[in-house]
């Protein structure tokens, strides 16, 4: 691969970063590596504003785009990059996403289409088929603020028809919660290996329900349908996710220099 | 006036705890954790814990040793090893209670402890299936009214997340003085302090004793998070977090992690483990890291 060539990881990425557009003067807090380059490929784009984590205790305000560090760095390397605005202990994080100055970018194992959200177990939680990472601080995560997901692996055991244990809450469960408990809760994209989804479209009761947003250059609408283990809305007009500009394409080539975006979305 | 000295052995504190007492542990994941007390508590006949923790080898230690009837935690993980294996284990045969809380709840749990109220609310995990599946979750339903523009006036039902009152904490500090004024080092303080202040008493191992008036020299003055007036005792343990992470003094031991998650897998890898690091007294498992260390480097030598 040469590295001026677009590849489907790149429009990843993209979309990722597209997730955070208009988030202007908050925490941009993707977890994993896809989501971390997405991330820091807005705040060093078009989102210039965004503060981001170093993944640990502080966060990060770089002072120009090319101040935004890359990702899968040595220890010395990431503190040497890292330009340190404010102390962020976990303790710190809780009263940050608590106050809804974030916007969070997490994984699913499962994920159902009111954007319900499983890492905890699969099969009955009381004594699980597999332990997973248990809650962690996605219930608290989606009732204050934005929240987003990434799924590298777009498949019916992904995207199901009921997830196992509700960890994240989808907009089901904000429904019932009702419109003043559930007034910070926004789930906005899901992106995956094959297309990015919203919650544009919505079902009987009005609740909202995952809609195919774009399908990435090379995958169809039927491709996804097949991957998805419940019924998407599927709007007549669905478009391809975008490729990115020059300007972009050189930020992540300089943002993922160990190429760990085409490790965890191989070319298809 | 010099406070007393409350110097102990990590043997010394476990004759202090008793089956079926719930023990906080602090630290976070695979960083920080206080092992030497954890392996004292491994090798004592101490049974049937409840154990609270922001979950690492601490927890997988005790669950595969069989010490635990319950855990209460916001995850359990080795970090570098996202699932800890020997916790999951205990999970999939449920051979444990456990109770999974969202990682901020835990926060709320212990500051109720410490300022000594029944409960904190908390929007974290409603909605979820955490008060579901949690059977000793309540809700609270709040006195004033909250207005927001364009919705009906509502008093809004909140999480009440329940004191989690210890009754004894086990954390591992950088540095302390002999009666138990404790600092860390680092970037974070993790909820140490917290767990020291929701225990009825609380046990600090440091990596260094050091004298009280050299406390502000060693640490700055707002990481000395931890007052004698809330520690029941002092462990110096050099070294005591191994095999997870404690900078700026060490870093995580991930070899060693990686044997210890092979544990998991068999019984014979377990009973190895056990045998070579867990039946001997903390001298001799630093000297058998040591050991293990020297091999590796030696191996490095030659490849």
């Amino acid at each position: 691969m040469s590295d001026d060539e677009i590849t489907r990881a790149d429009v990843c990425a993209v979309a990722i970063a597209e997730a955070f557009r208009g988030d202007g003067e908050r925490l941009c807090n993707p977890i994993g590596n896809l989501p971390l380059i997405g991330g820091r490929l807005a705040a060093a784009t078009f989102e210039p504003e965004l503060l981001l984590t170093d993944g640990f205790y502080t966060v990060m305000d770089p002072q120009s785009p090319d101040d935004v560090p890359a990702v899968g760095l040595d220890e010395a390397d990431r503190l040497a990059t890292r330009t340190v605005a404010h102390w962020n202990p976990y303790r710190e994080m809780f009263s940050l996403l608590w106050r809804g100055r974030r916007h969070v970018m997490m994984g699913a194992t499962q994920i159902d289409r009111h954007g319900n959200q499983n890492i905890a177990a699969i099969g009955a939680w009381h004594q699980p088929r597999r332990q997973l990472l248990g809650f962690r601080g996605a219930p608290g995560n989606t009732i204050n603020h934005t929240t987003s997901y990434w799924v590298p692996n777009h498949s019916p055991r992904v995207f199901v028809e009921t997830v196992d244990v509700v960890c994240g809450l989808g907009y089901d469960r904000a429904a019932q919660l009702g419109p003043v408990a559930a007034r910070f809760h926004e789930v906005r994209r899901v992106v995956s290996n094959l297309g990015v989804f919203d919650f544009g479209a919505t079902d009987d009761d009005g609740t909202p329900v995952m809609r195919v947003r774009s399908v990435h250059p090379g995958v169809t609408v039927d491709e996804i349908v097949e991957a998805t283990g419940f019924e998407l809305a599927v709007p007549d007009d669905v478009g391809e996710s975008r490729l990115p500009t020059d300007d972009e394409l050189a930020q992540l080539r300089r943002l993922d220099p160990s190429g760990l975006a085409a490790r965890e979305v191989p070319a298809p | 006036m010099p406070g007393p000295d409350k110097r102990l052995s990590a043997d010394d504190v476990v004759a202090e705890l008793a089956s079926g007492m719930t023990i906080g542990i602090g630290g976070w994941g695979s960083r920080r954790k206080p092992m030497s007390l954890v392996r004292a508590i491994l090798r004592s006949d101490l049974a049937d814990l409840t154990v609270v923790s922001y979950g690492g080898p601490d927890v997988g230690l005790l669950c595969r040793a069989g010490k635990v009837r319950k855990v209460v935690s916001g995850f359990v993980s080795l970090d570098s090893i996202p699932l800890e294996p020997n916790y999951q284990a205990a999970r999939q045969a449920g051979t444990i209670d456990a109770a999974e809380w969202d990682e901020g709840m835990l926060l709320l749990g212990l500051q109720a402890a410490a300022w000594r109220v029944p409960f904190l609310p908390s929007r974290a995990g409603l909605g979820s299936d955490v008060p579901q599946l949690m059977d000793d979750l309540r809700t609270v339903r709040s006195p004033y009214p909250t207005r927001v523009p364009g919705l009906e006036e509502v008093h809004e039902d909140l999480l009440a997340v329940p004191a989690l009152e210890l009754d004894a904490a086990l954390v591992h500090q950088h540095r302390a003085d002999r009666s138990g004024n404790a600092a860390w080092l680092g970037e974070d303080p993790f909820m140490d302090d917290l767990f020291v202040r929701a225990a009825q008493r609380a046990f600090v191992s440091c990596e260094q004793v050091v004298d009280t008036s050299e406390l502000v020299d060693v640490a700055d003055l707002t990481h000395l998070r931890i007052t004698r007036m809330d520690v029941a005792g002092v462990v110096e343990a050099p070294g005591g977090a191994h095999f997870t992470e404690c900078p700026p003094d060490y870093g995580r031991d991930e070899a060693f992690q990686r044997r210890y998650a092979a544990t998991a897998k068999s019984d014979e890898a377990w009973d190895e483990f056990r045998r070579d690091f867990l039946e001997v007294d903390d001298a001799g498992y630093r000297a058998k890291v040591e050991e293990l260390r020297e091999a590796a480097g030696s191996e490095g030598a030659r490849s």
